[in-house]
């Protein structure tokens, strides 16, 4: 037999125990992965408890509570609060979501957090998302035509057409799906991923796009769409209700059909 | 001190700081025009606040019904309680029109008519012939459509392959002895580098600043660090005592819910069930513009007739819309009731209050997006080297209170104004001036200060005493003896700055120094605020004063210009308001009393 040794920064530390729920009622633990790139030890989970009356209710409220009142050095993303910008996408209570709307009382017993699986870790629940916004890139997110648009009014496009970017158009770029996927996990340098790929199809789907097949043959790889094993997390996970794993499966459809 | 930061050194033609819907658009028009360009933003494009605008974008169109843009220019000139510059806001609601067909051409994924047109709704102030009827002018993409834009305009990025340095703080401007501005300093959080950018123009788009207030729909990342840096180069800012209280902020969680709510049929109710705004704006009733049903909103509570268990909140009703239209043109709002407040909105009424919205002050421009700074011979000198864009900016065409739908507008419509005057301005990749170290040291210097404080008190305490004066004091309705009170609690919470203590001391994505940073950004333009609403002594716009009901325009028809020293020390002085229009093909509008 082998035998593996994993690399130091891989082994999970037990980290401080922090409790800030004197004569509360209602008190929650949140045991949250830490790991500074500057001060030369290997990650930790800290635990937090904390009184749940003096929080809102999400967990991205718990979160700001604890950088608040308890520990200012503990670092994640947040912006928007409210499901629109994708800045608060971590692993909590073992999946995918933002962090602003996942109510803290749908985690049963204390809640787990984790940076988004599989990616690089900056400091603490802050992943490295450079290699999956040059994926985007990749794709040419853009409209594309070669007949000019009327100069100077809109392209017609009528509601059905328009219908088919429902559920497509709205992906906030969090990434929960691509990180919940094994898929991307091994392959993530040479496979697109779902959230990638639901742009891809978003820009197929278009009426007004006149590129359909150059962006299909761009598809047209082993790696890049086929390494999607129709596994499902994606869908499963996304915190916006979209549906990526129907956007490669309508990908796929269409380069059977062309053939 | 200073020298104990390696310093990295760049230079562009022009380096637009935020990378919001303005800074977008300004960054990718000015790489099409082959200058040099660098965008700098403290969050991944797509996390910008304009990706949570709702309701849509204005432009007459006419894609719904009659329309012109001298219309929506009277509107918004009305809007603004005759504060914005006439000037700029006719070449705003001009190009309006341009901008929204060049959009839908970028990709925007609008909704549409039956006839596959962009579909418009109507929205609060908005009319045609001058007041007469209602207009549909209101550009969206369901109520998404800061999402779609903004994410359009990064793809336009993409596609004309701009350079983005993403996760950079922008610290502070690098100015020279002679008052032009030659770049900017900025802290790369992902590796803990600092960054010195030498440019010949820098275009701020670092957008508004919400987070003086407790209760914001702004993102925590609202923090108006562009004004601030305006303030610290010893610059004025303008019209700051005009801050927008959209009427419909969740109870509680203060998440915003679209004015297109009530555009597609959607009223309020107080405790008694009464569609209370038919009182207050016979006319348009719940499609009066912000400032107005805003405040009728908090009359109606403090009478007695608010909603819920304490009397403090209104009813927002939907429910007797029919759900296929909530499902296809009002579908986030509906998420986002449910999520927020628990409530399925085609069986009950969502619970609302008015929660700080938008910033019509900001750093004073002309409608080519250069910075002014007003000196006693000239009200419109310009600052060379200097631009300022969408809500960071005042150019202004907001004035006293902001139409909703004008500012996605105004994002587009003068972040292209920019890329414009930009190539006008700079020879393209024309040598830099040295610049002396001063604003290097000056930034590095405040930026160890905050890394190394060791005091007593939270950023987060210090954060709360100031979101509470201004929640308190600088609100809906203003006395003079309350915002004298707010002047005073500024004034300690100012004093406290010295007290301020970091735990973290990394350099690498140190985001307790970044929010230190920023509640240092947003002191100044707290201070900045509530001196300049106590020293305005008349009510117009969003700028209610009870102890001065009337607007008064033979004293006030001005825009306060303010400046804050590094002791928090206040200097008002004034512009007039530019009563002129850019071409003949409209007339200037006189003030006259504003009802709706």
């Amino acid at each position: 037999m082998v035998e593996f040794a994993l690399p130091a920064n891989s082994r999970i530390a037990v980290g401080k125990r922090v409790s800030h729920a004197k004569g509360a009622k209602r008190t929650k633990t949140f045991k949250i992965y830490r790991w500074n790139p500057e001060d030369g030890q290997t990650p930790r989970v800290d635990s937090y408890e904390i009184d749940l009356d003096k929080c809102g209710p999400m967990v991205l409220d718990a979160l700001i509570h604890i950088k608040n009142d308890i520990d200012s050095t503990l670092t994640f993303r947040r912006s928007c609060r409210e499901g629109i910008c994708g800045s608060c996408a971590m692993n909590i209570d073992g999946t995918n979501t933002l962090a602003c709307l996942k109510p803290i009382d749908d985690v049963a017993g204390d809640v787990k957090i984790y940076p988004l699986p599989h990616m690089k870790v900056v400091k603490d629940l802050v992943p490295d998302l450079n290699q999956i916004y040059a994926q985007y890139a990749a794709i040419k997110p853009w409209l594309q035509t070669q007949s000019a648009p009327p100069p100077d009014r809109e392209r017609l496009q009528s509601p059905e057409e328009r219908a088919r970017l429902d559920g497509l158009y709205e992906c906030i770029l969090c990434f929960c799906c691509s990180t919940s996927c094994p898929s991307y996990w091994w392959n993530g340098d040479r496979y697109l991923g779902p959230a990638v790929l639901l742009q891809a199809y978003r820009w197929i789907a278009d009426s007004r796009d006149e590129m359909a097949g150059e962006r299909l043959d761009d598809l047209e790889d082993p790696f890049r769409l086929y390494r999607c094993h129709t596994i499902m997390n994606c869908t499963k996970t996304c915190p916006k209700g979209l549906n990526p794993a129907k956007a490669i499966a309508e990908i796929k459809k269409l380069m059977i059909a062309r053939r | 001190m200073a020298t104990a930061y390696q310093i990295i050194d760049h230079s562009y033609d022009v380096v637009v700081v935020g990378a919001g819907g303005a800074g977008l658009r300004a960054t990718f028009g000015m790489a099409e025009k082959g200058l040099k360009t660098a965008c700098l933003t403290k969050v991944f494009p797509t996390r910008s606040h304009t990706v949570a605008a709702q309701g849509g974008i204005s432009a007459a169109l006419g894609n719904m019904g009659e329309d012109d843009w001298r219309w929506h220019m009277y509107d918004t000139v009305k809007g603004s309680d005759w504060l914005g510059d006439q000037d700029a806001i006719e070449y705003m609601c001009r190009e309006a029109i341009p901008a929204i067909i060049e959009l839908e051409h970028y990709g925007v994924p609008f909704s549409r008519t039956p006839e596959g047109k962009i579909y418009q709704r109507a929205f609060g102030g908005m009319t045609t012939r001058f007041g007469e009827g209602r207009a549909y002018r209101t550009c969206a993409a369901a109520d998404r459509t800061g999402h779609a834009l903004l994410h359009t305009l990064y793809q336009q990025a993409l596609k004309h392959d701009a350079e983005f340095f993403v996760e950079y703080f922008a610290l502070d401007l690098i100015m020279d002895d002679d008052g032009t501005c030659r770049g900017v300093i900025a802290w790369n959080l992902d590796d803990g580098t600092i960054h010195r950018f030498r440019a010949h123009q820098v275009v701020l788009a670092t957008g508004g600043y919400g987070r003086t207030y407790f209760s914001c729909t702004s993102a925590h990342t609202c923090t108006g660090d562009g004004n601030a840096m305006v303030l610290r180069a010893g610059l004025p800012l303008q019209d700051m005592e005009f801050v927008q209280f959209h009427p419909t902020g969740i109870y509680g969680a203060g998440c915003l819910i679209t004015e297109g709510v009530r555009g597609e049929g959607g009223y309020l109710t107080n405790a008694t069930g009464e569609r209370f705004m038919e009182r207050y704006a016979p006319s348009a009733k719940d499609l009066a513009s912000r400032d107005v049903v805003s405040r009728s909103m908090t009359v109606e509570i403090r009478e007695g007739r608010g909603v819920g268990a304490h009397k403090d909140h209104i009813h927002l009703h939907l429910e007797h819309l029919d759900p296929a239209v909530i499902h296809e043109r009002l579908p986030g709002i509906a998420e986002t009731a449910k999520v927020f407040s628990g409530v399925d909105v085609t069986r009950e009424p969502i619970p609302v209050l008015p929660t700080v919205h938008y910033n019509m002050g900001g750093i004073p421009t002309n409608f080519r997006g250069e910075v002014l700074r007003p000196t006693p011979g000239n009200p419109d000198t310009v600052v060379p080297g200097l631009m300022a864009i969408g809500e960071a900016a005042c150019v202004s065409v907001h004035g006293a209170n902001r139409l909703g739908s004008n500012s996605l507008l105004d994002l587009v419509v003068f972040g292209r104004a920019a890329a414009i005057r930009a190539a006008e301005l700079v020879q393209k990749n024309s040598s830099h001036k040295a610049v002396s170290s001063h604003s290097t040291d000056m930034a590095l210097e405040r930026l160890d200060r905050l890394r190394q404080a060791k005091g007593p008190i939270r950023v987060s305490e210090l954060r709360l005493e100031m979101q509470r004066a201004m929640q308190n004091n600088c609100a809906v309705f203003r006395t003079g003896d309350v915002l004298a009170e707010g002047v005073t609690l500024m004034q300690k919470a100012w004093a406290k700055r010295p007290d301020v203590g970091v735990s973290d001391r990394t350099l690498v994505w140190n985001s307790d120094l970044v929010e230190a940073l920023e509640l240092d950004n947003l002191m100044y333009q707290a201070v900045a605020t509530i001196n300049s609403a106590a020293n305005r002594t008349e009510s117009r716009g969003a700028h209610a004063r009870e102890d001065f009901p009337q607007r008064d325009d033979v004293n006030w028809m001005k825009h306060t210009a303010v400046w804050v020293s590094d002791k928090g020390e206040t200097t008002i002085d004034y512009r007039p308001v530019h009563l002129t229009t850019l071409t003949d093909e409209v007339s200037v509008f006189p003030p006259k009393a504003r009802v709706y």
